[in-house]
């Protein structure tokens, strides 16, 4: 077994006059839950077509195993997929389903019935085992799919979007069963989806995609707090994004004007002298200080005044126009010792953060 | 004014459609010879039907003819319907346009073509010229009423049993034939029906030593008429009934398979 | 849903597969439609030129007088008869058809199935036995001039068998079904905020019509007119059934020249004059039928 089951090198694809993907390089490890990341049209599922050989790319070549499968058909890949649509069978029950790979390749009776019934109790259908799909829920559905393509034991499990058909309280719960599952059985999987809460809650590593190439891969911490780029910053969480320029750098250190205030934060990127940035700061590590609670105003804070005020439970969203007429985003997190969170639309405020928590990226 | 658009004018037309082919069964039914006048229920015309041995022969003639044709018919225009739908080939889109100009095609000169070509290769005008020209009206309806629903299958079926390791063959016979046998028997039915009412087309291609019931019923309207005619009309039009009616059922329940 | 990348292409759609299944398939039914269909057609193109002969029918003489022939008087006048018989014909059928369409496309979807349904058992059923059908309701003892001549509004029984009259009537009540059907899908499929909207912006119930409505079903007036128009020139037995000799069409003459006259060119050459008159309809339908429409027919079944 390699380590880097899936190597994709110099792949392409165009449909048409249409470029589905830029020549890219990926490499997925053994045993990872690797996510593809990006919005409608990015790509993505694309790429999971490309591995699976239903589709085959322009260029490049795409190595599985070790092997060069860039002319094999999708039946010899030993990989499985799991589809949007679930595309079990309707006319068969959950068994027959899940058997329908297993009797594909001549596997002996008794093997099937084993093989079988051991997912089947895996994912909990097996009182299920003779009801037709349409006699299922959604996420019963969604289970056989992916004990259908996992009983095969293929060397990668390939995702596509499987749970967005599902609403949102199931969709939570088999984030959590899929993680197990893809624990339990130790299988590579490759997931595709749009939503960058499920990619960040489930993966090892997270690719984001965008208009046919990877903008960064990376672990989910990585690409939260250490995005690569704007794209980046932006697709995944809520950002604020002050655009500048640098005004002095050096090695250690870089200089920014941030609403007419000088700052200066640690050069992690090798910024250079008026070189055009955006520094990005997430909303949740945002302060907002309210007029008493600050003594004396300090240089970093920006002043502003609260806008709107959304209340949503644990958590409250402040809308802050600064003045230079910014709007910008702040979450403040209810805690026991902070009671009063209770900020008036209008009232004058000040904004800071830890030196550290934001990001300056070029642009 | 809306309700005579609404009701009125379409009940009209409906009775226009209808009433020639109610009088005909009314009067298939009526015990009187000649005159039109009624003259009592009687079942007789469908007795003296049942007696005439020629009748009968002509009858399974055509049965069988329709069996075969239909059964042919439907097989090919299967596989011509999943070959349109899976497969990239040469003359694909030549195929697709040739389905067209077949059906809109006039009977008559599918009639006349077919007769050149069994003299042209000798083939004997009879059994097998009536089947094979049967066969070929039916396919293209065959192929088209299949087409239409296994375009609505969602394609991911197909993509899931080949990424599941199935052969094109498995996928046909395990997939796609249980998925679309309702269409499939809709085909059927259909094409049994054109085979069993088609007089145009056999009119050119049929020989003396095997008679079918369409050329008959023509040969019965045009010398003259005997009451039976309007019992044998009776029964082929409530045969046509309940097979277009059936073959309706089996598309619907189709379109409940597909979702 | 609707991942741009996810729908296009792909294995289904004809990437690289060369199994034997589909080798088969595709050999088994391009063998089929080429003997049984285009053969034959060939075979009728080749036929129109050549000789008529009244020993072994045809002989392999080239000629191009079966066409020229077709200018003749008495041709031409058949020709004319036909085309003005098949133009009344689809145009009655288009007025009466189209109304008919509108409103049942138009009323409530648990309706609209058994509607629909009542139009397409007269589609599949023999178009022989409802011109017998016809025949009995028109003929001199018919159950129409029995009634009419019961009620009093007639004295002598009208002459409508054997006309003119009786042949357009029997033709109309054939083909109906073959214009409403298309016409039907393709009314269905007409946006019903389209009608809204028009009339929202201003548009009239007859502006409506004539410039929304009549455009967008415009495939299916043109897919109703070809099964219409052309079975009305070629279905011989209506005007020996329903107007005796004394209306000759098209189809009549290519029914004589093959089973009476023994003039295989002739007829030959006929058929392909109506061969070349749909070829010109089906180029107009494709033309109108934007690309997903194309498969306008397929709502026939």
């Amino acid at each position: 077994m390699y380590t880097n089951i899936v190597e994709l090198k110099g792949v392409s694809k165009c449909f048409g006059d249409y470029k589905a993907l830029e020549t890219i390089d990926l490499t997925i490890q053994n045993g990872e839950f690797i996510t593809l990341l990006g919005p409608s049209g990015c790509g993505k599922t694309t790429i999971l077509r490309l591995i699976s050989g239903l589709e085959k790319p322009d260029t490049g070549h795409i190595f599985i195993n070790g092997q060069d499968v860039t002319d094999w058909p999708p039946e010899h890949r030993h990989l499985n997929m799991v589809f949007q649509s679930y595309a079990l069978f309707p006319h068969m029950t959950v068994f027959e389903n899940i058997a329908f790979g297993l009797r594909c390749r001549k596997i002996a009776k008794n093997e099937i019935v084993e093989r079988v019934e051991e997912i089947l109790r895996i994912v909990k259908l097996t009182k299920l085992a003779q009801r037709k799909p349409d006699q299922l829920s959604g996420g019963q559905q969604q289970r056989v799919a992916i004990a259908r393509a996992v009983v095969n034991r293929p060397l990668v499990l390939l995702l596509d979007e499987p749970l967005s058909a599902l609403d949102y309280n199931l969709r939570k719960d088999m984030q959590v069963e899929l993680k197990q599952l893809q624990r339990k059985l130790g299988v590579t999987f490759v997931f595709v989806t749009h939503d960058q809460e499920e990619a960040l809650s489930m993966s090892d590593r997270v690719a984001v995609m965008n208009e046919g190439h990877i903008e960064q891969l990376g672990t989910p911490r990585d690409v939260y707090e250490e995005p690569a780029n704007l794209y980046v910053a932006e697709f995944i969480g809520e950002t604020n994004v002050f655009e500048t320029k640098v005004i002095r750098s050096d090695k250690q250190t870089v200089e920014v004007k941030v609403e007419d205030k000088r700052f200066t934060f640690k050069n992690k990127r090798g910024l250079k002298t008026r070189q055009e940035v955006c520094v990005t700061v997430r909303p949740e590590d945002l302060a907002v200080w309210r007029q008493e609670e600050v003594g004396e105003v300090s240089d970093d804070m920006l002043p502003g005044k609260v806008e709107q005020v959304i209340y949503k439970g644990s958590i409250v969203e402040l809308v802050v126009r600064l003045e230079s007429n910014k709007r910008i985003y702040a979450t403040e997190f209810f805690n026991e010792d902070d009671e009063k969170l209770d900020y008036q639309i209008g009232e004058r405020v000040w904004v800071n953060w830890i030196p550290g928590w934001e990001v300056i990226l070029p642009v | 004014m809306k309700k005579f658009t609404k009701q009125i004018y379409p009940s009209f037309v409906y009775l226009f459609l209808y009433l020639p082919i109610l009088i005909v069964i009314i009067f298939s039914f009526n015990d009187a010879s000649r005159s039109l006048i009624w003259k009592g229920f009687t079942l007789k015309w469908y007795f003296e039907l049942f007696h005439d041995s020629g009748m009968l022969t002509v009858a399974a003639h055509s049965i069988i003819i329709g069996i075969l044709a239909a059964s042919l018919a439907s097989s090919i225009g299967t596989i011509t319907a999943v070959s349109l739908f899976r497969y990239r080939f040469f003359g694909k889109n030549l195929l697709h346009g040739l389905l067209f100009v077949m059906i809109v095609t006039p009977e008559i000169v599918i009639g006349i073509s077919l007769l050149l070509l069994y003299s042209a290769t000798n083939v004997p005008l009879g059994f097998w010229s009536l089947l094979l020209a049967h066969t070929t009206l039916c396919i293209p309806f065959a192929a088209i009423t299949v087409y239409s629903r296994i375009t609505s299958l969602d394609k991911s079926i197909f993509e899931a049993a080949r990424d599941l390791g199935a052969s094109d063959f498995v996928i046909f016979s395990k997939i796609i034939v249980p998925l679309l046998l309702p269409a499939i028997v809709a085909a059927w039915l259909l094409s049994f029906t054109l085979s069993l009412d088609d007089v145009i087309t056999s009119y050119f291609v049929s020989g003396p030593g095997f008679a079918i019931l369409p050329l008959k019923v023509y040969a019965m309207v045009r010398l003259g008429i005997k009451p039976e005619i309007n019992a044998l009309c009776t029964l082929l039009l409530i045969g046509t009934l309940l097979l277009v009616v059936a073959a309706q059922v089996a598309l619907k329940k189709n379109e409940k398979v597909g979702e | 849903m609707g991942e741009l990348d996810s729908g296009v292409g792909g294995y289904f759609a004809g990437m690289k597969n060369n199994s034997s299944f589909k080798k088969i398939c595709v050999t088994v039914v391009w063998s089929w439609l080429f003997i049984f269909a285009m053969v034959p057609v060939l075979l009728t193109l080749i036929t129109s030129f050549l000789t008529a002969d009244s020993s072994s029918l045809v002989v392999f003489k080239p000629t191009l007088q079966n066409y020229t022939q077709l200018f003749n008087s008495a041709y031409l006048k058949i020709l004319l008869q036909s085309l003005y018989l098949a133009t009344s014909c689809t145009l009655l059928c288009l007025i009466i058809g189209y109304p008919f369409a509108f409103t049942i496309a138009r009323s409530k979807s648990r309706h609209r199935a058994l509607l629909l349904l009542l139009v397409m058992i007269p589609f599949w059923t023999s178009s022989l036995i409802r011109t017998y059908a016809i025949m009995a309701l028109i003929k001199a003892k018919g159950i129409l001039n029995t009634v009419l001549l019961a009620i009093g509004l007639i004295h002598h029984p009208l002459p409508i068998l054997y006309s003119y009259s009786a042949v357009l009537l029997g033709c109309v009540y054939d083909l109906l079904p073959f214009m409403i059907l298309p016409l039907y899908g393709n009314i269905e499929k007409l946006n019903p905020d389209l009608l809204e909207a028009a009339q929202d912006l201003g548009a009239g119930k007859i502006r409506t019509m004539v410039k929304v409505v009549f455009p967008l079903t415009m495939p299916g007036i043109i897919a109703g007119t070809l099964l219409v128009f052309l079975p009305a020139m070629t279905m011989f037995y209506i005007p020996v059934l329903l107007g005796g000799a004394k209306n000759l069409l098209l189809g009549n003459l290519i029914e004589n020249q093959f089973l009476s006259a023994n003039n295989w060119p002739m007829g030959a050459a006929i058929s392909m004059l109506i061969t070349v008159f749909m070829g010109a309809m089906i180029l107009l339908y494709w033309r109108n039928a934007q690309s997903k429409d194309k498969q306008n027919l397929q709502e026939l079944v």
